[in-house]
C-alpha cells in the first residue's frame, strides 16, 4: 500500500539508508499521529481526572461504548475518504434505519431479525443511489450527500409522524430481550468474567455482590470486527489497492483499468451499511427509535477519520487510525464530565482537544515524510 | 517506541486508580458525612439554550451554595436521549451521593437509571418521568403536574376565551413530554368542540416564525396559539406584533421568562404556565444532602406545579423571572 502511494506521489524523498528505513516506514504510517494523540489524551485525563471514576471499570465501559459506536462509522468513512469522497447523509441514514426497524416491528408486526434485514437492504439501496448519483453527475459528493442528509431526515420525520402520529417509537424489543439477534447487536458480553473479577474484589461490586459492570457492550466487538475487516480490505486485497488508486488520482486509476465507478459505489454502500449497523445497535440497546437519532454523526465520523490520518483530498489514511480517532473522540466526550467542568464549556474543550489531536497528527506526519 | 512505554505507564495509572476506587466499597465509618464531602450530579435533557433549564440550574446552585455541597450539572447540547444514557452511566461511575435525572424517554434511560439505583445511588427524578419512579424503585419525584393535564387545562382556558381552532408548536420533536402537552391541549379544546394541530419546529427563532407564519396564512381559522417554551414564544410575539395581528390570537405558553411576563401583564399574551422549576433544582439538592448526612428523606412526590400566571400576577412574578428564579 505504501508502494502504491509512493508511485502516485513522485514528490517523495529519496529512500534513506537501510538502518533507519524501518523507523521511517513506521513513522510514515497514517495511524501514528492518532496513536500519539490517544496517548496524550489518556495522559491528560490521567492527570486531571485520575481517580474520579473515569478509569474505573464502569467508566472504561462507558467511554468504550461511545467510541465503539462512532468507530463503526469511522471505519467505513475512512475507506470512503481514502477513496476521495464524503458521505454527509450518514447521520440521517442512522435515523432512517432506526425508524425503519421501529416501524417494521411495532406497526407491521415483523420479527426483529426481519426488520434488521430490511433495514440493511434499504441501506444498500440508499448507498448505491448516493454512489450512482456521485459517479454519474460528477458533482462533488459533498453536495450530493448533503441533499441526502436533508431528504432522509425529512423522510424519517414525515413517515414516522404519518404512521404513528408521534416521533418516538417505544417498546421495540418488548418481550424479545432474550432473543439472539437482540443480544448480538444490543447485548453485553463478558458477564461471567466481570462477575468473577467482582467476586474476587478486582473490580467494584454492587451492594448485592454482583459486578458493577455487568458486561461490555456488543458494539465494542462490532467495532473491532468492522475495523479489522476494513483494514484487511485496504491492506490485503486488490479492492484496497483500487481504493487508494481511486482516491489518489481517479483519472490515472481509470487509465490503468481500475473500475473507478464500481469502487466508489461500493464505498458509498459501505458507509450506508455502517450507519445502519450503528442504528441497529442503538435501537436494540435502547429499545426505542427516535427521529432525531444520529444527528451530527456524519461530522463526528469525519473528524474521527481525519484524526486517524485520513486526508480530505483522498488517497491516504487507515482504518486503524480511524479506530483510534474514534477512541480519542469518545474518551474526550465522556472524560470531560469526570473533570467536573461545567457542561456549558464542554464543546469548547471538545473542539480544542480535536484541534490539538489533528495538529499533533499533522506534525508527526510532516516530520515523518520530511527528507532527512 | 516511547508511545508503548507511555501506554504501559498509563495502564499502571489506571490500575492504581482502580485500586483507589476499590477502597470506596468499604462500609462508611459511623460518623456523619460532612457537607463538603457531599457531591450531587444532575443529568437532564434540557438543551443548553433553554431558559427553563437555566432556572433549574440556578435553583441547584443556590441550594449548593447555601448548604456548602458540591453539585454538577450535565445535559446534551441537543435533545439526545442516547447521549443522556451515556452521561448517566458516566455519572454513576463517578459515585456521587445522589443523582438527579429527568426522564424524557423511559425505554432508552431504563437501563442506566436502574444501574445507578443498583449501585446504591439515590435517584431523584425531576420535571418529566414521574411514571418511572414507582416501577423502577427510584427515590422521589420533584416536578409539576403531568404534561398531559397541563395541556388539557391550557386547552380549557383557551376554549373558555372562545378559541375553536388552535395550534401547538412543538420545538423538540421527539420529546414525549412535549407530544403529551400538545395532545392534552387538543383534548382540552375538544371538550367544547374545538381542535388543534401540531406545528413541528426547532429552537431556531427564524425557523419557528416562518413556519408558523406559513401555517397561519394557510389556515385562517386558527385563533389559539400554544407554545411549549419561552425560547419559542418570544420570537413569535415579535412576529405577531410586527405584523399587527397580535390581537387576533389568544397566545399561551408553557414556562415563563421576563418577556413572557411582560406580554402577559400587557395583555398581548393570555397566560404562562409555570411549573416553578426553580424548586426542581433546589429541593433535590436539599433532600439528597440530608439523605447523605442524616438518612432523612421525603416519602411522597413533591408537586411544584402547574400554576397558571394570568394578567393580575404577571407583574409581580416578572422581577423574579429576571433574576432567573421564576
Amino acid at each position: 500500500m505504501t508502494i502504491l502511494t509512493d508511485a502516485l506521489n513522485p514528490a517523495h524523498p529519496p529512500e534513506p539508508k537501510p538502518v533507519s528505513r524501518r523507523l521511517v516506514r513506521l513513522m510514515r504510517r497514517p495511524e501514528l499521529g492518532a496513536i500519539t494523540g490517544t496517548v496524550i489524551v489518556f495522559l491528560a485525563f490521567g492527570i486531571t481526572a485520575g481517580n474520579s471514576g473515569l478509569f474505573s471499570m464502569a467508566g472504561i465501559a462507558n467511554f468504550l461504548q461511545v467510541s465503539a459506536q462512532l468507530g463503526i462509522l469511522a471505519a467505513a468513512v475512512a475507506l470512503l475518504m481514502i477513496g476521495g469522497e464524503f458521505d454527509l447523509s450518514l447521520g440521517s441514514m442512522i435515523g432512517f434505519a432506526s425508524v425503519t426497524i421501529g416501524l417494521c416491528v411495532t406497526q407491521f408486526g415483523l420479527s426483529i431479525p426481519a426488520a434488521v434485514a430490511i433495514a440493511f437492504v434499504i441501506a444498500i439501496i440508499v448507498g448505491a443511489l448516493n454512489g450512482i448519483l456521485v459517479v454519474r453527475t460528477r458533482l462533488p459528493s459533498f453536495i450530493v450527500t448533503l441533499a441526502g442528509l436533508f431528504i432522509l431526515r425529512g423522510l424519517t420525520l414525515a413517515i414516522t409522524r404519518t404512521v404513528t402520529g408521534r416521533t418516538q417509537i417505544p417498546y421495540i424489543t418488548d418481550g424479545q430481550e432474550g432473543s439472539f439477534v437482540v443480544w448480538l447487536f444490543g447485548g453485553k458480553f463478558g458477564a461471567p468474567v466481570f462477575a468473577w473479577l467482582a467476586s474476587h474484589g478486582v473490580i467494584d461490586a454492587r451492594p448485592d455482590g454482583s459486578a458493577m459492570v455487568q458486561g461490555l457492550s456488543m458494539s465494542i466487538l462490532w467495532w473491532v470486527a468492522v475495523t479489522a475487516f476494513a483494514t484487511w480490505l485496504l491492506v490485503k486485497t486488490r479492492f484496497g489497492n483500487w481504493v487508494f488508486a481511486v482516491g489518489g488520482d481517479d483519472r490515472a486509476a481509470r487509465n490503468v483499468g481500475v473500475p473507478v465507478d464500481r469502487v466508489k459505489i461500493l464505498l458509498f454502500i459501505g458507509t450506508a451499511l455502517s450507519a445502519t449497523l450503528f442504528a441497529v445497535i442503538q435501537v436494540l440497546e435502547a429499545g426505542s427509535a427516535d427521529t432525531l437519532r444520529g444527528t451530527q454523526k456524519e461530522f463526528q465520523a469525519i473528524i474521527a477519520a481525519v484524526i486517524g490520518g485520513c486526508l480530505l483530498t483522498g488517497g491516504y489514511g487507515s482504518a486503524i487510525g480511524a479506530m483510534f480517532g474514534a477512541l480519542i473522540f469518545g474518551t474526550v466526550e465522556m472524560g470531560i464530565f469526570y473533570t467536573g467542568i461545567d457542561t456549558d464549556w464542554f464543546q469548547v474543550f471538545l473542539g480544542s482537544m480535536l484541534l490539538i489531536a489533528v495538529l499533533v497528527n499533522n506534525y508527526v506526519r510532516r516530520k515523518a515524510t520530511e527528507a532527512r | 517506541m516511547s508511545a508503548l512505554f507511555s501506554i504501559r505507564n498509563m495502564l499502571g495509572a489506571a490500575a492504581l486508580s482502580l485500586a483507589f476506587a476499590g477502597v470506596g466499597i468499604l462500609p462508611a465509618p459511623a460518623q456523619v458525612k460532612q457537607e463538603g464531602d457531599v457531591r450531587i450530579v444532575f443529568v437532564t435533557h434540557g438543551q443548553a439554550n433553554d431558559v427553563y433549564w437555566s432556572v433549574v440550574k440556578n435553583g441547584m446552585q443556590a441550594a449548593a451554595q447555601q448548604l456548602g455541597v458540591k453539585v454538577e450539572y450535565q445535559a446534551p447540547e441537543t435533545f439526545d436521549v442516547v447521549r443522556m444514557a451515556r452521561m448517566i452511566e458516566a455519572a454513576t461511575a463517578s459515585k456521587p451521593d445522589g443523582l438527579v435525572v429527568s426522564i424524557p424517554d423511559m425505554d432508552a434511560l431504563k437501563a442506566p437509571v436502574e444501574a445507578a439505583k443498583a449501585v446504591g445511588i439515590p435517584v431523584v427524578v425531576i420535571d418529566s418521568g414521574e411514571e418511572a419512579v414507582e416501577p423502577w424503585g427510584l427515590d422521589l419525584f420533584v416536578g409539576g403536574g403531568s404534561e398531559y393535564d397541563n395541556g388539557v387545562k391550557a386547552g380549557e382556558i383557551m376554549a373558555k376565551a372562545g378559541v375553536k381552532k388552535g395550534i401547538c408548536i412543538n420545538h423538540e420533536v421527539g420529546n414525549v413530554s412535549l407530544d403529551k402537552r400538545c395532545e392534552g391541549y387538543n383534548d382540552g379544546l375538544k371538550k367544547s368542540g374545538g381542535s388543534s394541530d401540531v406545528v413541528a419546529a426547532t429552537m431556531d427563532p427564524t425557523d419557528v416564525t416562518r413556519r408558523v407564519e406559513g401555517y397561519l396564512t394557510a389556515h385562517a381559522d386558527v385563533t389559539g396559539v400554544l407554545t411549549l417554551g419561552p425560547t419559542v414564544a418570544a420570537p413569535l410575539l415579535k412576529m405577531f406584533s410586527d405584523a399587527g395581528t397580535i390581537g387576533n390570537y389568544k397566545i399561551g405558553t408553557f414556562d415563563l421568562s421576563p418577556e413572557i411576563l411582560d406580554a402577559v401583564a400587557k395583555g398581548t399574551m393570555m397566560f404562562g404556565i409555570d411549573n416553578q422549576q426553580y424548586m426542581m433544582g433546589y429541593y433535590p439538592v436539599v433532600f439528597l444532602t440530608n439523605k447523605a448526612m442524616y438518612k432523612t428523606f421525603p416519602t411522597s412526590a413533591v408537586r411544584t406545579g402547574p400554576s397558571f400566571i394570568m394578567k393580575d400576577d404577571a407583574a409581580a412574578v416578572r422581577d423574579l423571572s429576571k433574576a432567573g428564579i421564576r
